[in-house]
């Protein structure tokens, strides 16, 4: 859903790709595939079984398991290591994440959680009305020995019908992966190290930094 | 401030930038005091390693004064602390098992997916060492950003002098972590490629781990002149054929361990180093690597191969056979720097460690460019400089 209804396709493009790039973050399967005949997560595989654009992601963090759940629970939390979302505000039952699109302006993605498991799982998906489908989960499991929680994150959408459609999801299928595996480890970085690693000299780079990352 | 930044092969400039700021709360500013121009550094001023960019400020072993310090930071202003090349963040799972060198919050998120595309896994953030390490400002330069500043830098007492301390930043604990590597035993003969600084404290820390006999291997008359001054035995391989020379000063047995303090960019002759030195200059990263593959042939059946040599890319004709066959160890990597920091300070307090010897320049800051010109085109004479900010010309 956004809330700009002037952008044009360049606009909804980017606006749809950005989008989906935060979402990647929170966004997680509500239903796990079955794999395909091995015991790797079902997104490694090399030929995917569904018309669904499906990326996932597993980093290790050396924290307790409750503590990262907590962090996560509030979604306010999550703008602190998703670069290109602004803000993430609760409406009612809703998840309305601003995300920030070229030429300073923002689209908005309207979410509702489906699953909340204390200390092991939240998962969320799109609502009606939604420019694209989209669903994800994140989870939380306990590392063998003193390596601390395991955290996957696990996202799927329907590329929108149509040629113009099939287009963004071309141009978009890469990229909330990447913005997915960054936000990841950025989050890592806060929680273990208690910020952002950033190669900057001073805060004005931070900034240039930022505005590259956002495209 | 000043810096000395990189713009391409062979053309680094001293030139004006922008001061470095606090921008997370455990950093640190350092002024720096000295800073040295390390043999790795002329990986980058020859072109060598991929992801430099123009303006980057170089320069990885450093140390100074606390002039500025984020509100997590441990250290206070005024402390003389030196600072490790290797970021690391004493909280993940690599810093937590002493692995500081492969800290996996250093290095940018957005930094992290060249060097994870190249090696299969990020690298971590190094100071000044191109953007595959995470585009750090070096410590070349009369103030650095110090992150994670509560965790890496070692503070030194002040009635030691810069020149004592310096080089616990980088080539002190790489030459003993190179001889660690080799797992030296009392009894060993030990054979290091290249005499330049981590050669040098790689031959020191292989005696004084008990080594029966250190064969040190270079062309350069000094600085086989300065191993031999540590203890070394020498072999001049423009003289000598190093392989038969081995073998028979290791009583036919072959040598125990072997460390290639060389790296990417050896001097040699053999036809594949000549074809690797053309796919260099065409930009492809192929290492040129005839000292370890040397090396491996040299070695006893068993023994032990030590590699703190720089390699950054890929490498032809690799002698996987001696390796297999052989039943050979290889043990390599950028520096643990944090493990060793304090056990090698009290070495140098106790006297048992020196390393001012090899220090052959001192020079001001603003004639960084003909330090580098020179370490590279002079390397017998200048074995090591030492930039000085605060020294007049």
């Amino acid at each position: 859903m956004r809330n700009d209804r002037d952008l044009g396709l360049a606009g909804t493009v980017a606006g749809v790709g950005l989008a989906l790039g935060g979402l990647a973050f929170g966004a997680f399967l509500t239903q796990r595939r079955k794999g395909g005949g091995d015991d790797a997560p079902f997104y490694t595989r090399k030929s995917p079984d569904s018309d669904d654009a499906v990326l996932g992601r597993t980093v290790t963090i050396r924290k307790p398991r409750a503590e990262l759940y907590e962090f996560w629970h509030d979604f306010g939390n999550l703008p602190r290591f998703m670069e290109n979302v602004e803000t993430i505000r609760s409406e009612g039952d809703h998840r309305v994440w601003t995300i920030k699109a070229p030429g300073g302006r923002t689209v908005d993605v309207r979410t509702e959680v489906s699953e909340d498991t204390q200390n092991r799982r939240i998962a969320w998906r799109s609502v009606e009305g939604s420019d694209i489908e989209t669903s994800g989960s994140v989870e939380f499991e306990d590392a063998p020995g003193q390596r601390g929680t395991r955290v996957s994150l696990v996202m799927s959408y329907d590329p929108p019908a149509g040629e113009v459609g099939r287009a963004i999801a071309k141009l978009f299928m890469r990229e909330p992966e990447v913005q997915a595996r960054h936000d990841l480890k950025r989050f890592k970085m806060l929680m273990e190290t208690g910020e952002v690693a950033t190669s900057a000299r001073t805060k004005d780079q931070t900034r240039k930094a930022k505005q590259q990352e956002n495209g | 401030m000043r810096a000395l930044t990189w713009h391409g092969t062979h053309d680094v400039r001293v030139e004006t930038v922008d001061d470095p700021e606090i921008i997370n709360s455990r950093d640190a500013i350092i002024e720096i005091t000295s800073t040295a121009i390390c043999g790795s550094d002329l990986h980058l001023y020859d072109g060598a390693i991929p992801g430099v960019q123009p303006g980057d400020v170089l320069g990885h072993e450093f140390m100074g004064r606390v002039v500025e310090t984020g509100k997590d930071s441990t250290l206070e202003k005024g402390q003389r602390v030196v600072v490790p090349f290797t970021i690391s963040c004493g909280g993940c799972f690599h810093c937590k098992i002493q692995q500081y060198s492969a800290c996996q919050n250093s290095n940018p998120a957005e930094k992290q997916d060249m060097s994870a595309t190249l090696y299969g896994h990020p690298m971590a953030g190094l100071f000044g060492y191109s953007h595959l390490t995470g585009g750090y400002s070096g410590g070349q330069a009369e103030y650095v950003r110090v992150p994670f500043s509560d965790f890496g830098p070692i503070v030194v007492p002040d009635h030691l002098d810069d020149d004592q301390v310096l080089f616990l930043s980088d080539i002190l604990p790489t030459g003993w972590m190179a001889a660690e590597n080799a797992e030296i035993q009392p009894d060993d003969t030990v054979a290091v490629w290249g005499c330049g600084p981590v050669g040098l404290f790689a031959i020191q820390s292989a005696i004084l781990m008990g080594a029966s006999k250190v064969i040190a291997i270079d062309h350069y008359p000094n600085r086989l002149a300065l191993a031999k001054q540590m203890g070394a035995e020498i072999i001049d391989f423009r003289k000598t054929s190093v392989r038969e020379a081995l073998m028979e000063m290791s009583g036919g047995i072959g040598v125990d361990a072997v460390i290639d303090a060389v790296g990417m960019e050896a001097h040699g002759f053999a036809i594949d180093n000549m074809i690797d030195i053309v796919k260099q200059k065409v930009g492809i990263g192929a290492d040129r690597a005839s000292v370890l593959k040397q090396a491996l042939l040299a070695v006893r059946p068993g023994g032990r191969v030590s590699i703190p040599g720089v390699y950054g890319g890929m490498t032809d004709k690799f002698p996987t056979g001696a390796l297999m066959e052989k039943g050979l160890q290889i043990r390599t990597g950028q520096t643990h720097v944090q493990r060793y920091t304090k056990d090698l300070l009290k070495k140098i307090e106790e006297g048992t460690v020196d390393t001012t010897f090899m220090i052959s320049h001192r020079l001001p800051l603003e004639d960084a460019a003909r330090g580098y010109k020179c370490f590279r085109e002079e390397q017998d004479s200048w074995t090591k400089v030492v930039l000085k900010p605060g020294m007049k010309d």
